[in-house]
């Protein structure tokens, strides 16, 4: 169905093709889902199979591609719309109408389908994605999963053959990923429709893929395979294959399931380590702690050994019966929350429960509409900016929001006024966090991960004690992910209060001492990471899923326990 | 696959995924099924015998989820502003009476968005045929008493809000254009004097300040109010009609520009609250978020991140098939631009000769050529657009009436105006108390009709 003869893409203005040697094929009705690390071109092939890799975006394709025997050499994407349906990283800049139903119909009316044909289509589309409740919905008001289906929805509108996602669920909370991914299912399977999809949360997507194409570095020809093949070399890779890999399971398990089955001897195994703090008792103390324990024996003496600084420390930040209103809606309703220093919190919870405006709370973006917050003795909303930031920092979810300048060292100089900090500061903790980096490199062309690590540098020149984080690995891959992870830990045995909103399990397992859950603007869940993620079945770490009942949360506490 | 997308008996709502061949099944035993009932009610249908066949199936279905097809359907069918076909309706009582009740607004039965700006543009006629306070506020009061029965909870509807404080402002403006520069209506009811501006003699005409006379400050009021008005009146088009859905009855050629103007339009929500991330962001960064300088900071990422947008939304319109145009023979395409062209000149010359004293014989019919050919030249550029109109607005009955309740209202008017012209313009000269004219009040009150014949907007869920 799509076929990619010896295609590279390189850029105007690039030395280098961005992607080289791509040579495989996609037959009809299969899911194939692209993996591979940040910035290997995997949104340009995906461009390339929709013709906006050249066409839209400039650039030199050498070799051919063709999409149901269509070649985008002489096919514009306008002319590919009724073969190739293409949905983007950010579904509201799909948007071109602004209701659900016009939606839908706006690719078949650029098609010129005929009325009866298209208003029977829309039909279908609603139950098929099941949004027939929110035909008559503005586009602005839906949730981010609503968002998503609308987007697939109105590609799918013109019944095309091949369907191209870009991370159609990073931006997505566990629940509303795996509506969109049943969906998809669905589409394959009844309609056999081809699907080519990338996306970075491999534990998310793998067990649905019929073939994965694996782009293992920049410019590297990508190799093509079973998902258990290709997960065995991949650099990325999701915990559960991780956890396959530690115990040479072959063939790989790629679901919860399968791993479990194989899991009897390492369960058995992990039982014998654990030895006699069994794991139930210990689910409290199994939480990583900045300096990773080796064995638990060791870990009980650190816990030993930091129970007697805990007793009273001074609360960073004390939330006490916080209620904030928008409009006639109450986003938060008597919230609770302290954070001590040193402490990782992970807020997690669908999407609009409330995460963010917790965080603005903290901040002081949000005005308290009853209830207290303060923050080291202030109270943030009546804090001047300048004062504030010694306090609290916040990197925002899109962190190129904090960023201004036109080069790291100019931007590093601003921050460094903006905190009264000493010149220099920020350039050496932007040095520590990201290695390697040119002064003169200008913010936009880094890449999602150092842009975050270049917006935590400046946030934390002025040595905030409280440091909170939105949506931190949005479109990080395995590698940037656990750099952050490695960093915050770092932070947080520095002292630094952390609070971050999250819909990755698996970050909230690797980082957080306690996890906070809430839902519709009131937290239903609060206590020790292994605690509160063991008894959710949609919270819970793929580790978890597979050991249960023992409270192991991430590959890392497995592998150190076993070794 | 494409025998699935596009055979014939597909399934309609309700019915999940219909695979080719499930679908094809269902239909044959569909249309096995209802053939009678197919046969009983074929010229309601008025379909191709297959679509029949899988209306008709889906008639039979029990309502599904979400909205049952059948109601949606008839509706569409059946006109504009048929009845919904309520489930628990008593079949029995007034049958008049159930017919013509006011329905619940649906996508099918929404009022055209012209009928609701012609009913608007004919109050603002009317309004700008007085001077007289009494039928201003009654006008203002008519297209308040509308909108308040008819408009519906979208981001438009709240545009009402912002008319009426411009409307506010114009008026208060006009005032006090009239108390601090003076106004040329003589008056002897001198309220206060201002002291005066001296001015160097080149500047003779411009008064600052001076004496302030109620003649003067009434007249400003009458036509302030008068403008007040009109911007209310378009106001109320705007919180009434769907711009979206207006833009989309342009003709097929203009359809280009009406996208376009779309975007812009749910592009301004985006924008603002750029504008009120980066600001929070500001904040963040340990800045001052308030004052005029902190907007300025913002200013150049809000428009590198629209620009952004607008180059991603570029790419998926393109990928979806924006701009796909029919091959349209080359005689077709010189004639369409010679008859654009042509006629735009026509109108040009036309509307000179009218305007000129001379050109009084020729102006009128080269004005009529000039549009003529315009028109053609627009309907024949629509030939190179392939588009297709889901759902269209359909301009029924109740449209006739909310337009012609709009007109009726104009058109009375004018003819008072000439009719009785000191009743509909109050003197200032010397003060009198406005009175309220019977005639001309009724036919304003005419303008209520569409708060009774509109389909009821649906109570926000």
């Amino acid at each position: 169905m799509i076929r990619f003869e010896d295609v590279s893409v390189t850029y105007d203005g690039a030395a280098e093709p961005t992607v080289r040697g791509v040579d495989f094929e996609v037959p009809e009705g299969e899911l194939v889902l692209l993996v591979g690390p940040s910035g290997v071109g995997k949104s340009t092939v995906l461009g390339a199979v929709s013709g906006l890799v050249p066409h839209f975006t400039g650039g030199t394709l050498r070799g051919r591609v063709t999409v149901a025997g269509r070649d985008t050499r002489t096919h514009k994407p306008r002319e590919l719309a009724d073969v190739v349906g293409t949905v983007g990283q950010d579904p509201l800049s799909h948007f071109v109408t602004d209701t659900v139903e016009d939606e839908l119909a706006y690719g078949m009316e650029s098609l010129g389908l005929a009325p009866d044909v298209m208003r029977r289509r829309v039909e279908e589309t609603l139950d098929l994605l099941g949004l027939a409740a929110l035909r008559d919905r503005p586009i602005a008001t839906l949730s981010g999963g609503q968002q998503q289906r609308v987007a697939i929805g109105s590609v799918l509108t013109p019944h095309p053959r091949v369907l191209v996602l870009d991370e159609p669920t990073s931006a997505l909370d566990p629940a509303a990923a795996e509506e969109v991914l049943a969906v998809l299912q669905r589409l394959v399977h009844d309609l056999g429709t081809t699907v080519l999809m990338a996306e970075h949360r491999l534990e998310r997507v793998i067990q649905y893929a019929d073939q994965v194409v694996l782009l293992p570095s920049p410019g590297a020809a990508p190799l093509l395979g079973t998902p258990s093949e290709v997960m065995a070399v991949s650099p990325v890779y999701p915990p559960v294959v991780g956890l396959g890999r530690l115990a040479d399971w072959s063939p790989l398990p790629l679901t919860v399931r399968d791993a479990r089955r194989r899991a009897g001897a390492l369960r058995e195994g992990l039982a014998e380590v654990a030895g006699d703090t069994a794991p139930r008792a210990d689910s409290a103390v199994i939480p990583p702690s900045p300096s990773r324990p080796h064995s638990t024996s060791r870990l009980s003496r650190l816990l030993r050994r930091a129970t007697p600084t805990a007793p009273a420390p001074a609360q960073t930040a004390v939330i006490e019966s916080l209620a904030v209103r928008r409009g006639r809606v109450e986003a938060l309703r008597r919230v609770d929350l302290t954070a001590a220093p040193g402490e990782a919190i992970a807020l997690m919870g669908r999407n609009g429960a409330g995460k963010s405006t917790l965080l603005g709370a903290l901040v002081g973006l949000v005005e308290p509409a009853a209830g207290s917050v303060r923050v080291g003795g202030a109270v943030p909303h009546r804090t001047a900016p300048r004062e504030l930031i010694r306090r609290v920092g916040l990197v925002p979810q899109e962190p190129r929001d904090l960023l201004y300048a036109d080069t790291v060292t100019a931007e590093c100089a601003a921050a460094d006024h903006d905190a009264g900090a000493e010149p220099g500061t920020c350039r050496a903790l932007v040095s520590e966090l990201l290695p390697g980096i040119a002064d003169d490199t200008h913010p936009r062309d880094l890449s999602e991960g150092q842009r975050l690590a270049l917006a935590l540098a400046v946030v934390l020149t002025a040595r905030p004690p409280l440091l909170l984080l939105d949506e931190p690995t949005r479109g990080l891959d395995y590698a940037a992910k656990a750099r952050l992870v490695t960093v915050l830990r770092g932070l947080a045995a520095e002292g630094h209060a952390i609070v971050l909103a999250t819909h990755d399990v698996e970050l909230a397992a690797d980082l957080a001492h306690r996890v906070v859950i809430l839902a519709d603007g009131e937290i239903v869940a609060d206590g020790p990471t292994a605690e509160v993620v063991v008894a959710s079945p949609s919270f819970a770490p793929q580790v978890t899923k597979v050991l249960a009942p023992q409270p192991w949360l991430t590959v890392a506490q497995v592998r150190n326990a076993l070794s | 696959m494409g025998t699935m997308t596009n055979s014939d008996g597909e399934r309609t709502a309700g019915a999940g995924v219909g695979t080719g061949a499930d679908a094809g099944t269902s239909a044959g035993a569909g249309s096995e099924r209802n053939k009678a009932a197919a046969r009983e009610r074929p010229a309601r249908w008025g379909r191709a015998s297959a679509s029949t066949a899988a209306a008709a199936t889906v008639g039979n279905r029990p309502a599904g989820r979400g909205g049952s097809p059948l109601p949606e359907r008839s509706r569409e069918l059946g006109g504009a502003w048929a009845q919904p076909a309520a489930p628990g309706a008593v079949p029995t009582g007034r049958p008049l009476r159930r017919r013509t009740r006011t329905p619940q607004a649906t996508r099918s039965n929404a009022l055209h968005p012209g009928a609701w700006w012609i009913w608007a543009l004919g109050l603002g006629t009317a309004a700008s045929r007085t001077t007289n306070p009494l039928l201003l506020a009654l006008l203002v009061g008519v297209a308040g008493y509308v909108v308040a029965a008819r408009r519906t909870e979208a981001p438009w509807a709240r545009s009402y809000g912002a008319f009426v404080k411009l409307a506010a402002a114009v008026l208060g403006i006009r005032l006090g254009f009239a108390v601090f520069l003076g106004s040329p209506i003589p008056g002897t009811h001198v309220i206060v004097t201002l002291p005066e501006v001296p001015l160097p003699h080149w500047a003779q005409g411009i008064r600052i300040g001076g004496r302030i006379t109620a003649e003067g400050l009434v007249f400003a009021l009458y036509d302030g109010l008068k403008l007040a008005t009109l911007l209310i009146c378009v106001g109320a088009a705007n919180a009434l009609a769907n711009p979206a859905r207006l833009l989309k009855s342009l003709p097929g050629a203009l359809y280009e520009a009406g996208v376009a103007v779309v975007v812009a339009l749910t592009f301004a929500p985006s924008l603002i609250a750029d504008v009120q991330r980066l600001r929070a962001a500001r904040r963040l960064r340990g800045r001052p978020d308030r004052g005029l300088r902190g907007l300025l900071h913002v200013g150049l990422p809000v428009l590198e991140g629209a620009l952004e947008r607008s180059v991603a939304l570029a790419a998926a319109m393109d990928a979806r098939g924006y701009g796909r145009t029919a091959q349209v023979p080359p005689a077709v395409r010189r004639t369409t631009a010679v008859l654009t062209l042509g006629g735009l000149l026509g109108v040009c010359a036309g509307t000179y000769g009218l305007l000129t004293a001379e050109g009084g014989s020729y102006g009128l019919p080269v004005l009529l050529a000039g549009l003529a050919a315009a028109l053609g030249g627009l309907w024949l550029g629509g030939r190179r657009s392939l588009r297709t109109r889901y759902r269209p607005d359909l301009w029924g009955t109740r449209a006739w009436l909310v337009a012609g309740s709009g007109v009726a209202v104009a058109a009375l008017m004018i003819v008072a105006a000439s009719y009785d012209p000191v009743a509909l313009r109050p003197g200032v000269v010397p003060l009198v108390a406005p009175a309220l004219p019977l005639g001309p009040a009724a036919a304003i009150l005419l303008g209520l009709l569409p708060a009774f014949v509109a389909p009821i907007p649906k109570e926000p869920s």
